[in-house]
């Protein structure tokens, strides 16, 4: 495969939460916003590049019993960077996606990468592969934020860092009422079915006229 | 096909020339009591409310088929309106006619549709869309007009009003219970409850004599068996009776909490769903009890004043379970010993 197709691949065609179904904990639990959407797919996209290529480095030399936790020792230690990075950077976000920075540790995506392709691809392929995934989970999150908090809150957070905010109105909430079950559990479950289905619908649609 | 001498059809071969537009039907028609009542105690705005959901269910099926390419005229066989009708019963009757809307649409959509329609969804439409409304808007969905407005304002809240307002709305009998129980407990007339003419509450759960005859017809029509309607009274009488016999004073009778809130539509018509309640007489009783015991405590320890709509969602995802569990034995069937 082309080194363009193993980037490109993450958005769409191999896109991690839509087509894989990897990583749902993140996925469901912190889209409350499209903001922190967009922070947790960000910090999953670094994580994911650094053991992606360290891994892909390091491949030749683990004994095959062990690399399940070799690579977990690799992924925690990003992990534990990237916590740090932002509990020092961006406390805001480091505290609206709490618990779910450390659990970056043990999601699927990560791990299953680094088993399904980093290990096992030279290292310019795997920071590619690394690269389209991340920011395709990203996106995914984003867009599943962005649907959850227009209708759930009526806004939407696009960039928020200390004082700078860019947040959209979309409709005020004295006028029309939010559906309220959007920004909670159950809604990140249908909003994120109703995604699935419609990428499929999209998928469905162009294979019938391919 | 045709030059064969004996075809042999598959089972059932005895019909009872029943079809889902007959049971739908009866159905709609057991409902008509309660929607009588509530239309003269609640005024034009329920019938708005029933009219809207029930309209809004039917065009909502009929998209929903004319989108997977199926048989349109399926959306005229009853069960929309029905679960439209069941929707609009369960909801206050000054609330908004755009939140109606969404509730249709996450009824027939999202709760049936979307899993294959009639016959395949694994719980309740109408109960779905209300839980969700609930959850979705629980200012709108708690906020209870009192019937026949104005007259009884002043009955009920022991205050004088003149007409100054549209409506007035107060706490439903059981969130008035579970405020203060003991303030409470005094001014519960069980005669308003079985009539349903000046308690506040949802559309269709004011009357209670009302729902009962829609329920004695569907027994009679034996659209529905008696299991389940009596397993969910049974056993939220038994568990109201003891925690009444402990301490009567902060825990209300068991003839309060059979008439008040939505036990008997939850319970004739709610629980019973063919789609969604199980197939034998066994784990009907079982599941009844269950939503009767979950309603209870739901309504006695639980954060929601009433319970019935949450407790029918939850058994129904047992339902599955409990169909494997309570297969009867066939006449005659013996286990096969194994040799040891």
């Amino acid at each position: 495969m082309s080194a363009g197709k193993e980037f490109t691949k993450g958005f769409w065609r191999e896109n991690p939460s839509l087509v894989l179904l990897l990583g749902m904990c993140p996925t469901l639990a912190v889209t409350t916003s499209a903001f922190n959407g967009l922070g947790m797919g960000m910090a999953t996209t670094v994580v994911l590049i650094g053991s992606n290529i360290i891994i892909s480095l390091i491949a030749g030399i683990i004994p095959k019993k062990v690399r399940i936790p070799s690579y977990i020792v690799v992924i925690a230690t990003l992990v534990t960077m990237v916590d740090m990075f932002m509990a020092a950077y961006a406390p805001d976000l480091h505290s609206a996606l709490g618990l779910f920075i450390p659990l970056i540790v043990v999601n699927c995506i990560i791990l299953g990468r680094a088993e399904a392709f980093a290990s096992k691809n030279s290292v310019g392929y795997a920071a590619l592969d690394g690269i389209g995934m991340g920011l395709g989970f990203a996106l995914t999150l984003f867009i599943l934020g962005s649907i959850r908090e227009v209708l759930g809150n009526g806004t939407l957070t696009v960039f928020k860092y200390k004082e700078v905010l860019l947040q959209f109105v979309v409709y005020h909430k004295e006028a029309i009422r939010p559906v309220l079950v959007f920004i909670l559990a159950p809604g990140a479950f249908i909003a994120l079915g109703f995604l699935l289905a419609f990428k499929n619908y999209i998928d469905g649609f162009k294979k019938k006229n391919a | 096909m045709e030059n064969r001498t004996f075809a042999v059809a598959n089972s059932p071969h005895v019909h009872d020339n029943s079809s889902i537009q007959k049971i739908m039907w009866n159905v709609f028609l057991a409902l008509i009591p309660a929607t009588f009542v509530s239309v003269y105690a609640f005024g034009f705005q329920a019938a708005r409310v029933i009219a809207v959901s029930t309209i809004a269910a039917v065009v909502f099926e009929y998209i929903a088929l004319l989108f997977m390419k199926r048989d349109w005229r399926a959306c005229f066989d009853g069960s929309a309106a029905v679960t439209g009708l069941l929707l609009g019963l369960t909801l206050p009757s000054n609330i908004s006619t755009g939140i109606i809307l969404i509730g249709s649409f996450v009824a027939i959509i999202i709760a049936k549709q979307v899993f294959g329609g009639l016959g395949h969804n694994p719980f309740n439409p109408a109960l779905t869309a209300r839980v969700f409304l609930l959850i979705a808007f629980p200012g709108p969905l708690t906020t209870w007009p009192l019937p026949r407005g104005l007259e009884n304002a002043s009955k009920f809240m022991g205050v004088a009003t003149t007409k100054v307002a549209d409506a007035v709305t107060t706490a439903t009998p059981l969130g008035a219970i579970k405020q203060n129980a003991v303030q409470a407990m005094p001014n519960i007339n069980i005669n308003d409850l079985v009539f349903g003419l000046q308690t506040p509450g949802s559309i269709g759960e004011i009357s209670a004599l009302a729902l009962l005859l829609g329920g004695i017809w569907l027994l009679y029509k034996k659209i529905i068996t008696w299991h389940i309607p009596v397993a969910v009274i049974a056993s939220v009488g038994f568990v109201a009776l003891i925690t009444w016999r402990i301490d009567p004073k902060h825990y209300a009778d068991p003839f309060f909490h059979f008439f008040a809130g939505g036990l008997f539509i939850g319970a004739f018509f709610m629980a019973t769903d063919y789609v969604t309640a199980p197939i034998f007489s066994t784990g009907k009783l079982i599941y009844g009890a269950g939503v009767g015991l979950l309603t209870i405590i739901i309504r006695l320890w639980g954060g929601y004043p009433e319970g019935i709509s949450f407790a029918i969602l939850i058994m129904n995802a047992v339902t599955p379970l409990l169909d494997r569990w309570t297969v009867p034995k066939p006449f005659g069937f013996q286990k096969v010993r194994s040799k040891s």
